[in-house]
């Protein structure tokens, strides 16, 4: 800390000397100047006969540096680091959105060609070309998730409870340590836990949806707890003093009081938990399998799920691979919207549940 | 946090009733407490029972023939190699998006903005590997021959070029892409923690609005960030299916990045031999799942200890 409240005296030491008169680049040249950076480069792009990306790399370079080199000459080192940062900072912004736009628009414009009635409602039971669809592998996905939910939550619940309300010393730290530590079990290995768990228990070459479901857990309590504590620890102690002192014993207290007060936090905290967990691949390529026909029993054989039927459609096509192709696709787009639905509901909760505080 | 909560103990207090539900209630939380514990080391436990067939087993028995040591060394070499070119794309990125989000972009669209880059988290891994494979992997075929027929002095880009695109240098990338919203929503969440006082000081002394991040942002936020580092490191070390689907691995063990006979990573290994492997196969892949179980867990824990440290002392201001 004494390094960062030491160096500003520094600075302000600077300018006892003969007072500057302060030079300033009028308001918009630096960005006039990015703007004649970028075509320059466009222009150098078209000179050379590269593509659009190159194009824009050198578009990019020559305006940064050409910001740079104006803000110097006029404004002096610093205000042209700080413009240097400016644009470089928001160069990484622009960085990151090309992944995400390009990725959204490749699946749209993949994924629109089989998204029909037919996909949502047959199977790919008896489908070798075009057709079928994953009617078996939505209704998988949604069944495993919902078991796993029903493992995942009460546990992870009552885990955040016992480590707002009654954990203490020891065993609450182990126990945030180990739930930290766990969030990081890459899918592939929670999958593999299931596999061996199963194994022992039932023998080998043993698929059921339980087991996609028991290592889907083992992804999606740390997440609950993590989310629920959060939430829970936003709970003023007031209301929790004021019931204890009309009488009510701990445990009405927590699930008349506390509960309710957070319910928008958790119900928001779950569903985006579900929404981490819906996508996986991994650890049900490794336990679940797949299947072509519908199997809605998760106590039972193998079982078709979206993520895996996509991965299957996508590396593994037959001969008429354009079709697989567009399932594939087709089964990522449902993925997506999924999450993106699973997100906004969790926004939708956090904002029309929040608790009526008055603040 | 704790200092401020613990209760202090009443000094003279009539016994307490203890009901019924209470009891139930708090046993049944510190059950589900305990429970959590006892997954983590079946985890281990599981992982290592179905392993140790594969340990014992002799050397000419394991896949590839040469003993599990010389089969596994490559998947290390290539799932530290992927994660690490991930860490290192990511990282300058994640900060620079962290400071815009934080101190550059206008105030009203900056939270949509933090939101957008989480979208990036939100989009699952098969999906990922989808467009790895079928966008970024052809885009790049062309700095694949540039790179190797003018950088190939680099041991890392040695070449031959990968006509198809589908080398470590992509999954880097797609990595990269993948823990981007990592990195960036930890260093968002410290550099918006950095103490106002900090900065205005810095402001009102004349500084630049870069001056007053180098001074008074970066250095509080310095852990926060290496922290967030290393959680995307141990997310890129165990991603599965983005790099099953893009990478078209070799058993080779290069530091090549171009060519088309990459190591693969112990997770998409897995991923793809598990479903057709049998017997001793098995065994030999749940000990490598073993092996990414022990890196991830040493990673994770150090970040862990790298954020708890930081918030013992954060908490003093």
């Amino acid at each position: 800390m004494s390094t960062s409240t030491q160096s500003p005296v520094r600075v302000a030491e600077e300018p006892s000397g003969p007072i500057r008169p302060q030079r300033k680049l009028p308001r918009y040249a630096g960005l006039g100047l990015y703007v004649a950076g970028l075509a320059a480069g466009a222009l150098l792009a078209a000179l050379t006969g590269s593509g659009i990306a190159l194009a824009v790399v050198y578009g990019v370079v020559l305006g940064t540096l050409a910001v740079y080199v104006g803000s110097r000459a006029v404004e002096g080192t610093r205000k042209a680091t700080d413009r240097l940062v400016t644009a470089l900072v928001t160069t990484a912004f622009g960085i990151a959105m090309i992944p995400l736009v390009s990725l959204v628009y490749t699946v749209l414009d993949k994924g629109l060609a089989r998204f029909d009635a037919q996909f949502f409602s047959n199977s790919m039971f008896r489908v070798v070309g075009e057709g079928g669809g994953a009617y078996h592998a939505i209704l998988g996905t949604v069944i495993i998730t919902a078991v796993t939910a029903v493992i995942s939550v009460p546990i992870g619940l009552l885990t955040a409870i016992y480590l707002v309300e009654y954990g203490t010393g020891r065993l609450k730290k182990a126990i945030t340590f180990f739930v930290d530590v766990m969030t990081g079990i890459p899918s592939i290995v929670a999958g593999l836990f299931a596999f061996a768990l199963f194994t022992l228990l039932f023998g080998n070459d043993v698929r059921l949806g339980l087991m996609g479901a028991a290592a889907l857990s083992v992804l999606m309590i740390p997440v609950v707890v993590r989310s629920c504590e959060e939430v829970l620890k936003l709970v003023p102690n007031e209301l929790r003093e004021a019931s204890y002192a009309l009488g009510v014993p701990k445990w009405r207290t927590i699930v008349k009081v506390v509960l309710p007060t957070a319910v928008a936090g958790l119900g928001t905290g779950i569903t985006l938990a579900v929404a981490r967990v819906i996508g996986e691949t991994a650890p049900l390529l490794i336990t679940v399998g797949l299947i072509t026909g519908t199997n809605l029993n998760p106590f039972d054989g193998r079982m078709a799920t979206l993520p895996v039927f996509a991965y299957y459609q996508l590396t593994q096509p037959g001969t008429d691979t354009q079709a697989f192709l567009d399932r594939a696709w087709t089964a990522a787009l449902v993925l997506i919207i999924l999450v993106m639905v699973l997100n906004v509901v969790a926004r939708l909760i956090s904002r029309f549940f929040a608790p009526k505080t008055g603040r | 946090m704790t200092a401020t909560k613990a209760p202090t103990p009443p000094p003279v207090q009539q016994r307490v009733v203890r009901r019924a539900g209470d009891r139930i209630f708090a046993g049944s939380a510190k059950g589900s407490g305990i429970f959590i514990l006892l997954v983590l080391a079946g985890v281990a436990a599981f992982l290592i029972s179905e392993a140790i067939p594969a340990l014992t087993a002799p050397a000419e028995d394991i896949p590839g023939g040469e003993g599990l040591g010389s089969y596994i060394a490559p998947l290390v070499l290539g799932t530290l190699l992927g994660a690490v070119l991930a860490l290192l794309v990511a990282t300058p990125l994640a900060v620079g998006i962290a400071l815009f989000v934080t101190y550059y972009a206008p105030r009203r669209i900056a939270a949509g903005l933090g939101y957008v880059i989480d979208l990036l988290a939100a989009i699952p891994s098969v999906v990922y590997g989808f467009w790895g494979l079928a966008v970024l992997a052809p885009a790049l075929v062309p700095f694949h021959v540039w790179a190797a027929d003018n950088l190939s002095w680099l041991p890392i880009f040695a070449g031959p070029a990968s006509t198809s695109g589908r080398t470590m240098l992509t999954v880097g990338l797609v990595l990269a892409v993948m823990i981007l919203p990592i990195i960036s929503a930890i260093a968002r969440e410290v550099f918006g923690q950095a103490p106002a006082l900090h900065r205005e000081a810095a402001l009102a002394l004349g500084a630049t609005r870069w001056e007053m991040i180098k001074m008074a942002v970066l250095p509080y936020g310095k852990s926060g960030v290496i922290a967030g580092a290393m959680l995307g490191l141990g997310r890129a070390l165990g991603e599965t299916m983005a790099v099953a689907i893009v990478l078209s691995g070799g058993a080779g063990a290069t530091l090549n990045l171009i060519s088309s006979s990459n190591p693969s990573t112990i997770a998409s290994n897995i991923a793809l031999r598990f479903p057709e492997a049998t017997g001793l196969g098995i065994n030999t892949l749940v000990a490598s799942g073993l092996v990414l179980f022990v890196i991830t867990l040493a990673v994770n824990m150090l970040a862990r200890w790298i954020v708890n440290r930081r918030a013992d002392f954060s908490g003093a201001n």
